[in-house]
């Protein structure tokens, strides 16, 4: 089994409205050094041994469907 | 006897509106309209597919992205290249973008909330086959029950939605102010674009619920009327 972590993020250039309900939460809390919280999301993929070509399949999933490259931006750690 | 045109309502798992659409184009219109099921590449013969609101597959990874990928989305595409009209609200905006069929994409309301009320949103453009029977400049109460209706795009997007005057809707106040009447953060205030070809139209706001003034709003009827007419007169 090969283990892929791929992360989703907004786009810099976006407001990121929960980002900046958490860096609220976070001065609520007392934390004020903290400047900025952009939130994303983590999809865990499994793919079955002897997949090759591993970054370049997971890259074209997220071009087709994981990721929505008008907002988003994703990064791609292939684990083992 | 039914009038034309022939309606076609997209139901998808999640779909919830489907109902409105189906009732105001039947009871109300008295135009033929069939459900077409996500999974049958079938369009029964629709002149006009409505592409509903509602939380298509639980919306689950973005709003929209897993119902482009529905067997009855080739077709829609396809009837959209031909020139067929297709009107998404809401859920049915969030699948054209994600399907490209529409530019830009809807994203969290900038206050992280869901919001379920009326607007006011102004006709910018009347000369389209989904706003023919308003006037340019109207401004329609319409309801909105989002939390992803953001409008984004590039500044290159927006400049040219524009210059074309593709920007159809847009929210503003009772007192005219477009930045104020903006419920969810919307680039360029916009509620409503539509494609290039203008057979393609995008909507947050639900014309589907405001059909009888009962329910607080007759504004949405005209959109309607605008598309049975635009049908007619090209079928002729």
């Amino acid at each position: 089994m090969q283990r892929v972590k791929v992360l989703v993020t907004l786009k810099p250039s976006l407001l990121d409205a929960q980002g900046k309900v958490v860096q609220d939460g976070l001065h609520a809390l007392g934390y004020d050094n903290v400047e900025s919280v952009r939130i994303g999301k983590v999809v865990e993929l499994n793919l079955t041994d002897g997949t090759v070509n591993v970054q370049e399949q997971v890259r074209e999933m997220c071009q087709r469907f994981l990721a929505n490259t008008v907002i988003e931006n994703y990064d791609i750690e292939v684990l083992n | 006897m039914s009038r034309t045109p022939r309606f076609g309502v997209l139901r998808f798992p999640g779909s919830n509106c489907d109902q409105d659409a189906y009732h105001v184009i039947k009871d109300i219109l008295n135009c033929d309209v069939n459900y077409l099921w996500h999974a049958e590449p079938d369009l029964k013969g629709s002149d006009v597919i409505v592409v509903p609101g509602g939380f298509s597959y639980g919306d689950y990874l973005r709003c929209g992205a897993v119902a482009r990928f529905a067997p009855v989305m080739e077709e829609v595409r396809k009837h959209a290249d031909r020139g067929g009209i297709v009107v998404g609200i809401c859920n049915g905006f969030q699948i054209l973008c994600e399907a490209h069929m529409l530019p830009g994409a809807l994203v969290r309301n900038s206050n992280c909330k869901f919001i379920c009320r009326h607007v006011k949103v102004r006709v910018e453009n009347s000369n389209t086959p989904f706003t023919a029977q308003y006037s340019k400049g109207f401004v329609a109460k319409l309801p909105i029950a989002h939390g992803e209706g953001c409008y984004v795009a590039d500044e290159e997007i927006l400049a040219e939605l524009e210059s074309s005057q593709r920007v159809i809707f847009r929210y503003t106040s009772s007192s005219n102010n477009d930045d104020d009447g903006n419920p969810n953060g919307s680039l360029n205030n916009i509620a409503g674009i539509c494609n290039e070809g203008r057979n393609v139209l995008g909507m947050m706001p639900h014309p589907e619920r405001a059909c009888n003034p009962l329910l607080g709003s007759a504004d949405g009827l005209p959109l309607f009327n605008s598309l049975v007419l635009a049908k007619q007169a090209a079928g002729r």
